[in-house]
């Protein structure tokens, strides 16, 4: 296409980009700046002196954060969390999606079981009946109340068995007539197939696991088992009673509530901007494909 | 007839035997909660559970409704997400466009990159970032307010600012993110089009209105009665984070009232009524929303 670009489509284009810049400066800068402030003392941060660039730059409060009990034991427990609950997700939403991926003449239960999962999605019995039953399973300071209550994210579970369905019946036409059973067929023929949508879900359920804070609140009791998002809940939103105690007032011209905040924040950031190359690879291809396909 | 009925039961048994471990755990956490719903007409006791509570009808109900701030909590709800759903549409459709028009790839990229970032950390770290960024003291909106020597403004703090700082700060957090499905819809308008267009010597402008607006129609129609569901989802992993006693009168939430009754204040059956009664609604909106999506633009869940 050559031609001539004309006046107002320079205009245009300049006006779209500010416009379009603007909207990411306003995503990222304040990122920025609790970045800033973390690395900032407290003396700088309290007379206003941050903006986008540490003043009087120091690593104390990181070394506070860090050697902080509270904060590391809730990092071990989300770190855990993670572990364990991203095997168990990934584990039941193949084994669910995969049958549900048959067509009706194959499994004649098929839309019966469907509708049994999806029901679940659509209406619950709201936040006190949920509590009470994880009460009574006793799972209340334990891990496994983090993991349990969610071990078949139904949406992932969908999202699978819509990509199930796309791959082409032929090949599990020509590995039945090798004689291969159906748990053969999904482990050696779709799951290689579906790596992409797989790795999709893995990164989605691991964010939403390290991002889940609400049920750690409210289903321990003992802070000392709360994940990271829990305890950061308790001291970012609210405050960090910890730092009241201090009477070092060398240190606490380093260190504040505010900068042992920001630090905090931007270190429970930085596994999420870890994986975010990977979930941004991802994610458009494996997701967006396999929930709306019109 | 029988024998074939057998051979494929048999063929159907690792269909089955895949599905167990799912059907456990959504029985357990899915549907027994369910069954904990008769807690909204009982006088719930915990030391006598479900079984044995007295049975009181409609009375939670009632009492629900009787308290003074029922009605303006079931509004500030209703405000919020409905702000919520407008503004979530809107902008990432109006994004979407934009950066469909930019032929820079790099640029492109950079911005999209950028852009997505907030949907992916949560609601506790956003409030905690802008609760420090908003705070009329020591946040830097606040040194900017004072640099034109104007009165800063709490956003967070002032009961009539607060469900636009919501509403803003949620599109701020998922508008990147919200434009995903656009531009994947974009990409799949036919380039002949284009150029078609382009031949007739339709501007810039008309080929936006008559190329690219029709190729993404079904999905905005698709995305509007999706967002009807969310009608009493005023978001509580937001709303929770950054709300405080000053802005209870606009900022309250049907949500944030059901845990400070149900764990707070530990009226079981009345938390539990108000939440049969949201889970109701929403229920009906959703079926609603499901039927309309597969009416309009033959949407189908599976």
């Amino acid at each position: 296409m050559l031609y001539k670009k004309t006046l107002g489509e320079r205009v245009f284009n300049a006006v779209n980009l500010t416009l379009l810049t603007l909207a990411a400066l306003s995503c990222f800068l304040p990122l920025v700046y609790v970045l800033a402030v973390s690395f900032s003392s407290s003396a700088a941060a309290m007379a206003n002196k941050v903006a986008l660039w540490p003043v009087d730059f120091t690593l104390k409060s990181y070394q506070y954060v860090i050697r902080k009990a509270a904060f590391y034991t809730s990092f071990g427990v989300a770190v855990k969390r993670v572990l364990l609950g991203v095997p168990i997700n990934m584990a039941l939403t193949i084994l669910a999606a995969y049958p549900l991926s048959k067509e009706r003449k194959a499994f004649r239960a098929r839309t019966f079981f469907s509708w049994f999962f999806i029901i679940t999605m659509l209406f619950n019995g709201g936040l006190i009946p949920w509590f009470m039953t994880i009460y009574k399973t006793g799972l209340i300071d334990k891990i496994w109340a983090l993991i349990l209550p969610g071990a078949l994210p139904v949406f992932n579970m969908i999202v699978l068995m819509n990509f199930f369905r796309g791959l082409p019946k032929e090949i599990e036409d020509a590995a039945l007539i090798d004689g291969a059973g159906q748990w053969i067929i999904l482990l050696r023929v779709f799951l290689p197939l579906s790596v992409p949508s797989l790795a999709t879900l893995v990164l989605f359920s691991a964010v939403n696991h390290w991002n889940s804070w609400f049920d750690g609140l409210i289903l321990m009791n003992d802070p000392n088992n709360y994940p990271l998002q829990s305890y950061l809940q308790t001291v970012v939103v609210n405050r960090d009673m910890a730092l009241v105690s201090i009477k070092d007032a060398e240190l606490l011209r380093e260190i504040s509530d505010r900068t042992v905040k920001c630090a905090q924040i931007f270190i429970a950031m930085i596994p999420i901007l870890i994986a975010y190359p990977m979930l941004q690879k991802y994610f458009t291809t494996g997701l967006v494909v396999g929930s709306v396909k019109g | 007839m029988r024998g074939h009925k057998a051979a494929l039961l048999k063929k159907e048994i690792p269909f089955y035997i895949m599905l167990i471990p799912g059907i456990i755990v959504v029985f357990i956490y899915g549907y027994i909660p369910l069954g904990g719903i008769v807690m909204a007409f009982q006088n719930f006791m915990p030391a006598l559970g479900v079984f044995k509570s007295p049975w009181v009808g409609w009375d939670n109900f009632e009492y629900a409704l009787s308290m003074p701030d029922t009605m303006q909590v079931l509004y500030n709800t209703l405000f919020i997400a409905l702000m919520k759903i407008a503004a979530g549409l809107v902008t990432p459709i109006a994004v979407s466009l934009m950066l469909n028009e930019v032929k820079q790839r790099g640029v492109k990229r950079v911005i999209q990159t950028i852009i997505y970032l907030p949907h992916f950390l949560s609601w506790v770290i956003l409030s905690g970032v802008l609760i420090d960024i908003l705070s009329p003291s020591e946040g830097i909106v606040g040194q900017i307010f004072q640099l034109f020597s104007m009165k800063p403004v709490f956003f967070l703090g002032d009961e009539n600012w607060f469900p636009y700082t919501m509403v803003i700060s949620d599109v701020w957090k998922e508008f990147g993110f919200g434009t995903v499905i656009y531009l994947a819809a974009l990409t799949s308008i036919d380039p002949e089009l284009y150029e078609a267009a382009l031949m007739d010597g339709a501007s810039r402008w008309k080929r936006t209105l008559h190329v690219t607006l029709p190729g993404i129609m079904p999905i905005v129609v698709l995305m509007t009665v999706l967002a009807l569901g969310n009608v009493l989802n005023a978001g509580f992993d937001q709303i929770y984070n950054m709300i405080s006693a000053q802005v209870y009168s606009t900022g309250d939430i049907i949500d944030t009232m059901v845990y400070r009754m149900g764990l707070r204040q530990v009226q079981y059956s009345v938390a539990t009524a108000v939440g049969l009664f949201k889970s109701v609604i929403s229920f009906t909106l959703i079926s609603i929303s499901y039927y309309l999506a597969y009416k309009l633009v033959d949407y189908r869940i599976f």
